[in-house]
């Protein structure tokens, strides 16, 4: 069980730094919210992955918090995230004024 | 029996954790927001399922098993709703690359301004 410990370190820990690097390159809000997800998700499947190493169920509390967490956190950004508007896109007050989106 | 449990847990440990890194990669090297979305959703669901599946074969508990059901569950039922909300305020906001979709059947119908 220790070399998959050690595998799953390795493939975890390298997923994050790869999500981390789109997180920081961006280029748009909604790139950094699912490179965010992504992240949580890795997160989610760690805790699991050291509850199951340890045999021990003390953190899968956390999985459900995460799990819930993530997705308001992602949903609300998305949701009210415009983003670089188009360019052919003029902006109107009628637009402006109606957000039923 | 408890050998053969712990093996299995294993493979879908790692298998898991294959997902989780083939999504980090897609991240950093598809071009678009609807193609990396689309590479997001495997540790989301299939990953994640994997892993919970295998955290449960360690445990064996039925408490334990319960609330991996229900994170389970909860995955299953949001992670389409989070995807749907990113695509269309992606779509409605013009940061979709047209040069790489095959088909675009919201063409003919405009959305709203954003």
């Amino acid at each position: 069980m220790r070399a998959v410990a050690v595998c799953l370190t390795v493939l975890l820990g390298l997923a994050g730094a790869l999500t981390l690097v789109r997180i920081l390159r961006g280029p748009s809000v909604l790139d950094r919210v699912i490179a965010t997800d992504v992240l949580l998700a890795i997160i989610v499947a760690a805790v699991a992955a050291d509850a199951a190493y340890h045999r021990d169920a003390t953190a899968l509390p956390v999985l459900v918090v995460l799990s819930v967490l993530g997705f308001v956190g992602s949903v609300s950004v998305a949701r009210f995230s415009t983003g670089a508007a188009p360019p052919s896109a003029t902006p109107s007050p009628a637009s402006a004024a109606e957000p039923d989106r | 029996m408890t050998a053969v449990l712990d093996v299995l847990a294993a493979v879908a440990l790692v298998s898991g954790g294959l997902l989780c890194l083939a999504a980090g990669i897609a991240l950093v090297r598809f071009p678009d927001l609807l193609s990396r979305m689309h590479a997001t959703a495997k540790p989301q669901v299939l990953g994640l399922l994997l892993v919970l599946i295998g955290c449960g074969l360690r445990l064996r508990t039925a408490v334990d098993i319960t609330t991996l059901v229900l994170v389970g569950a909860f995955a299953l039922v949001t992670a389409p709703v989070a995807a749907h909300m990113a695509g269309r305020a992606a779509y409605r906001t013009g940061q979709v690359r047209r040069d790489l979709l095959v088909t675009d059947e919201l063409a003919d119908h405009p959305p709203d301004a954003p």
